[in-house]
């Protein structure tokens, strides 16, 4: 039974809601630390380098990318079944686009584009550094990765940094209002913490957004 | 009458006429001329529909009961905005006034596949009839009347669960959504019963059966955009949509099986 109605409840339309919630939550937390712990780049090649031994050492690095993984795919998949349940609902446009209160939000309705511009910058961005070329270096007389060297290279390329800075802006602007929107799917927002939830979504795509940019845009213009 | 204004207006309306369901349907434009500023909506619509009938033409066709904005029956898109351009307004309630002399102004039926046009601007909105069916009620002993205050309601619920109540099922909120979802009605009605000690009998039934129902009417889902509640003459919150969300989970996790010998 408990089985059972547990696969009602993940096909319904609030349901998959709940998958794209929690797994949106999951690469939320996952970008901004991936954002933060990429910062050392501002501390030296050293430190950097040694954050990204650390992190790949043991078994650790294969239990979150499995997460991870699982997570995109689920997040995707629901996304595409919606998507084309939701065209279906309403395959007629009207002739006039509302405008001022009653219109929508920007972000809501491209979420799908976004989306799909992300899914496109996770793969090249992983082909670009982790199935990129492996340099090697020493680090206290540890022999490691020398991904900073690499990282170093690829944002002297302005086509790269441009590509960049186009899906981070775009990753922004998606976390805006997916965020927010983890929580009224999750149920977990009522009218005292909504106008909260809102504006801390906004900061949080904000933040992310930004703190990733400074780092191309950091090693384009001072380093290198 | 006092304060009544002498201005006239004269607009140039972009009607949708579609004869039927199975015809195609195209807007065609048509002149409202010398309409009062204190004329409703409606009552313009009335006004343009006497001349097309004095012409021998077939008037709009729009549907509409009570007009003082409590019935629901009324409702059409006016420049893309679900019943005009007012916030917290029916299109029976809206006023000339808010229009100025020689707009043109576009009439088109609420557009979703589970509201399929009857005619003109009436679509058949039994999609939300039968979602009610589905667990939109509480069951009641007949008998009588109970005491007013014989179950005691805390104040905020019972104004939470009243301001849910007050949705008039318009359809303006799945009109007015990109995915045509129907979540801020069924929301409504769910978080109306959830709050009130008369709707926990029913309460995990409930929620799942509406739930379904309304998936399978052919509605959308819901992409926390907003447009529903700031299009919704009642003005229902999107909050109410997380609390469905909740109580479909709970009502997941809550649920029981009834057993033979239940006497079900
Ligand atoms: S929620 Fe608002 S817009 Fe939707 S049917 Fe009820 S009153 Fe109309
Ligand atoms: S006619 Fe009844 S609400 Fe408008």
């Amino acid at each position: 039974m408990a089985v059972a109605s547990a696969r009602s409840f993940l096909l319904t339309s609030i349901g998959k809601k709940y998958l794209m919630g929690l797994t949106g939550l999951i690469w939320a937390g996952f970008v901004f630390a991936h954002m933060a712990g990429n910062m050392l780049i501002f501390v030296g090649a050293d430190a950097y380098n040694k954050y990204g031994h650390f992190l790949t050492s043991g078994y650790f690095i294969y239990v979150a990318e499995a997460v991870l993984v699982l997570s995109l795919l689920v997040h995707v998949g629901c996304a595409i079944s919606l998507t084309i349940e939701n065209r279906a609902a309403r395959p007629t446009r009207y002739a006039v686009t509302p405008n001022g209160s009653k219109g929508v939000t920007l972000a809501s309705m491209t979420m799908a584009f976004h989306g799909s511009i992300i899914l496109v910058f996770i793969i090249t961005h992983l082909i670009t550094f982790k199935f990129g070329t492996y340099y090697e270096t020493t680090v206290d007389g540890v022999v490691m990765r020398d991904l900073h060297r690499l990282m170093i290279e690829v944002f002297q390329n302005p086509t790269y940094v441009f590509w960049y800075v186009i899906s981070l802006v775009l990753l922004g602007f998606h976390l805006s209002h997916g965020v927010g929107s983890i929580f009224q799917s999750l149920g977990l927002r009522n009218d005292r913490t909504a106008p909260t939830i809102q504006k801390a979504s906004c900061l949080y795509g904000v933040v992310v957004a930004a703190g990733f940019l400074s780092q191309p845009i950091y090693v384009f213009f001072f380093a290198g | 009458m006092a304060g009544t204004s002498q201005k006239k207006l004269n607009l140039k309306l972009k009607v949708w006429r579609q004869k039927s369901n199975k015809d195609q349907g195209s807007f065609v434009e048509i002149n409202a001329e010398g309409v009062s500023e204190d004329a409703s909506f409606l009552e313009m619509l009335d006004q343009v529909n006497e001349s097309l009938i004095k012409k021998g033409d077939d008037p709009i066709a729009f549907d509409h009961d009570c007009r003082e904005g409590i019935c629901g029956s009324c409702g059409f898109m006016i420049n893309g905005n679900a019943h005009g351009p007012q916030k917290g307004t029916t299109v029976c309630q809206l006023h000339m006034r808010a229009f100025k002399d020689g707009d043109s102004i576009v009439l088109e039926p609420w557009r979703a596949t589970a509201f399929p046009v009857i005619k003109d601007l009436m679509v058949n909105r039994s999609a939300f009839d039968r979602i009610i069916s589905a667990g939109g009620f509480i069951s009641v002993d007949t008998g009588n009347a109970p005491d007013a205050n014989g179950l005691p309601v805390p104040k905020p619920d019972a104004d939470e669960a009243f301001a849910n109540a007050t949705c008039i099922g318009c359809g303006a909120c799945v009109a007015s959504c990109k995915n045509a979802s129907a979540m801020l009605f069924t929301s409504a009605k769910v978080s109306h019963l959830a709050l009130l000690p008369q709707g926990q009998v029913e309460k995990t039934e409930r929620v799942l059966r509406m739930v379904a129902q309304m998936d399978s009417e052919g509605f959308g889902s819901c992409t926390s955009t907003g447009a529903c509640s700031a299009a919704c003459p009642k003005e229902i919150k999107l909050t109410s949509i997380a609390r469905m969300n909740r109580e479909l989970l709970a009502a997941t996790l809550n649920k029981k099986e009834a057993v033979e010998g239940d006497g079900v």
